[in-house]
């Protein structure tokens, strides 16, 4: 059975078009509007949306979605209660939904009840940035076993070997961050991030979408131009927080330009 | 066993981008320990340079004071800078050069990684940048100056608990952001593997040295061993050279003001199997799997988990681990200069304030070797602070 996800990417491509992937902290800036959140997000026309799962120690993020980490902390988040709100929000939208999380608080609630829980609530997949496939060997299988994606990462440092690997072992899609460094840092637009992209696409069929640094719909166009999808997170997270009047208009933007 | 795995503990849980460092670092690591060029080199910087090997003293006048077992200091407060650290700083600042780095980064708590780390820097050449948190610059304001002196710039964490755990989660950003030149020198031995292995591999010179000194000394090998554990450096390398043998062995963690009050950073009384900063070990978490603040008097010791073979011969109950509080610690940093000159790290008086506890119960016949990691003159001003003496 195909998932939301894989769904979503076939009908995407069987159009022409390419997939806005918009990141969103779970209970930043607070609890009450991350559920009038996704739904603008799914009216504003994401494809695919990521909700983040706030962490003590988020090491792959730079300041704006460690500082909503901390706001969502603040408000009691927790796994646990997220996946209950993503079993409400189920209720009133399709849009499929991708968890990013650090792995400690899935290994602190049990990978087998994480994924068991998760799938029951309607969560679609999961990005665990510190979590490779090498580490991974009884996560996915539970998680093929309740059809919940498992969405891994490839960098511009990943060697054939790696490439190999971690897109044989996503699902959904395959996260290529764009660059050497955390989210929300400047993306540099050269002719590597479509290189990298050629040489997963040389082995794997599954799509790829492109994430970390994307701020403009400028960048998110020249994205769109390469991947499958395109993914942005800290600009977005920021306009939510320090411009909420303006961020309609910016994913509008956005979703034209992918 | 899995690769990089001490049963159930270790691993690899780091973001894509520096599986691939960790691999050609594995690789360089596995080159440079058959190479016996590189072991040379590293051989005589330890006897030249770092002033190996370290005496083994008897400390005759704490054994009458305990009244019990004979008492030796392994004293790595004797190294170069103050504390073992610089055993590894300096083999992996040799690694980051063989590599072909231009730039090293490290995290430091107490400060004397850093330190080991910039003097590592200064004689191979290469660039050093130090990740420190600002609690940690407070309390160790003397070190902050030395690695500055030593070429090294010191960058301020201002981020979450403002310590140790934070300064490690910016360098790892740092090394994912500047992976293809530089070099993450990790200080204990935690973090994904080969760190772990790596760290052990370079600390592990001071159990080497400690069996042949005991031996010589009195022609039998000790009955215990005690050294502090932080992340457990210097308790690794001298634990290791005796893990096959009949001899006991005492991790003493940082008891703070205690279990009950939460403000610790016992990871064996008080915490719980986790996922952290690359590893599998035991983490002071809550029960969403955050991580919790902790407390030590002591900066070094003042993490919120600990190395993943410390965690499996915890399991294993090859090593037994303790702590001692604030308090104790305190007591032990007061006693040592009072009865035997010496002045230990406020990390090292963890270890000998469970010397205090040990000795007295053991027959005078019985042998405690404690690891004395560090010198105590960076705390100084800390605890005269403590005591309510500005100086």
């Amino acid at each position: 059975m195909n998932s939301r996800i894989q769904d979503r990417f076939n009908s995407l491509r069987a159009e022409g078009r390419k997939a806005f992937i918009p990141y969103i902290m779970f209970g930043d800036p607070d609890t009450g509007t991350t559920e009038s959140l996704i739904l603008m997000l799914e009216d504003c026309g994401a494809d695919v949306i990521e909700l983040g799962v706030p962490f003590t120690d988020p090491l792959a993020d730079g300041p704006t979605i460690q500082m909503a980490a901390e706001r969502a902390l603040a408000q009691g988040v927790t796994l646990k209660g997220i996946i209950r709100a993503v079993a409400s929000i189920r209720e009133k939208t399709d849009i499929p939904i991708v968890l990013m999380t650090y792995y400690n608080p899935v290994y602190k609630y049990g990978d087998v009840r994480f994924v068991r829980d998760a799938a029951n609530a309607g969560v679609d997949g999961v990005i665990i940035p510190d979590l490779p496939p090498d580490e991974a060997h009884e996560f996915i299988s539970e998680a093929r076993g309740r059809n919940l994606d498992t969405i891994f990462l490839l960098a511009p440092t990943s060697t054939e070997e790696r490439i190999r690997l971690v897109a044989r072992a996503s699902r959904g899609f395959v996260y290529y961050v764009s660059m050497t460094g955390i989210t929300g840092s400047k993306l540099k637009m050269d002719d590597s991030i479509k290189r990298l992209i050629g040489k997963i696409k040389a082995v794997s069929d599954k799509p790829v979408c492109v994430g970390f640094g994307v701020s403009t719909p400028d960048q998110a166009k020249a994205m769109a131009a390469v991947a499958d999808g395109v993914i942005i997170g800290s600009a977005i997270v920021k306009t939510i927080n320090t411009a909420p009047s303006k961020l309609e208009k910016f994913l509008l933007g956005l979703r034209k330009a992918i | 066993m899995k690769k990089g795995y001490f049963g159930n503990y270790g691993g690899r849980f780091v973001p894509e981008t520096l599986i691939p460092a960790l691999q050609e670092l594995d690789q360089a690591f596995r080159d440079a320990s058959h190479d016996a060029g590189f072991k040379e080199e590293l051989r005589l910087l330890q006897q030249t340079y770092i002033g190996r090997p370290t005496p083994l003293y008897f400390a005759s006048r704490l054994t009458e004071r305990l009244k019990g077992a004979k008492v030796y200091l392994k004293r790595e407060d004797l190294c170069h800078t103050g504390a073992h650290k610089l055993n590894n700083a300096l083999g992996q600042a040799m690694l980051a050069k063989v590599m072909g780095k231009k730039r090293i980064i490290a995290e430091t708590g107490a400060g004397q990684h850093g330190v080991a780390t910039a003097t590592g820097a200064s004689i191979t050449g290469l660039e050093c940048d130090i990740y420190m948190g600002t609690e940690d610059m407070r309390r160790q304001a003397l070190n902050v100056f030395r690695m500055k002196l030593l070429g090294a710039r010191v960058i301020e964490v201002n981020k979450g608990s403002k310590t140790l755990k934070d300064a490690i989660n910016e360098s790892l950003r740092d090394w994912t952001t500047n992976v293809t030149d530089t070099h993450y020198v990790l200080g204990t031995v935690f973090g994904p593997h080969p760190f772990p292995t790596i760290v052990k591999y370079f600390q592990s010179v001071i159990g080497r040295e400690a069996r042949k000194q005991i031996i010589k000394a009195e022609n039998r090998l000790p009955d215990y061993l005690i050294a502090c554990v932080g992340g457990g450096s210097n308790a690794m390398g001298l634990f290791n050279a005796f893990l096959k043998d009949k001899v006991g062995m005492v991790g003493v963690e940082a008891g703070g003001e205690g279990i009950r009050s939460g403000k610790h950073a016992a990871r064996f009384a008080g915490g719980s199997v986790g996922v952290f900063q690359g590893c599998k070990s035991y983490l002071l978490q809550d029960r969403d799997g955050n991580v919790l603040s902790t407390h030590s008097v002591s900066a070094g010791l003042d993490y919120a988990s600990v190395g993943p073979e410390h965690a499996f011969l915890h399991d294993s109950k090859r090593v037994r681990y303790t702590y001692a509080t604030d308090k104790e610690a305190l007591r032990a940093f007061e006693l040592l200069p009072e009865v035997e000159g010496i002045i230990p790290a406020l990390e090292s008086a963890h270890a000998i304030a469970e010397a205090v506890k040990l000795a007295p119960g053991l027959s005078k016949k019985d042998i405690i070797i404690v690891n004395l990691s560090g010198r105590g003159d960076k705390d100084v001003q800390h605890v005269a602070r403590i005591k309510g003496t500005e100086i």
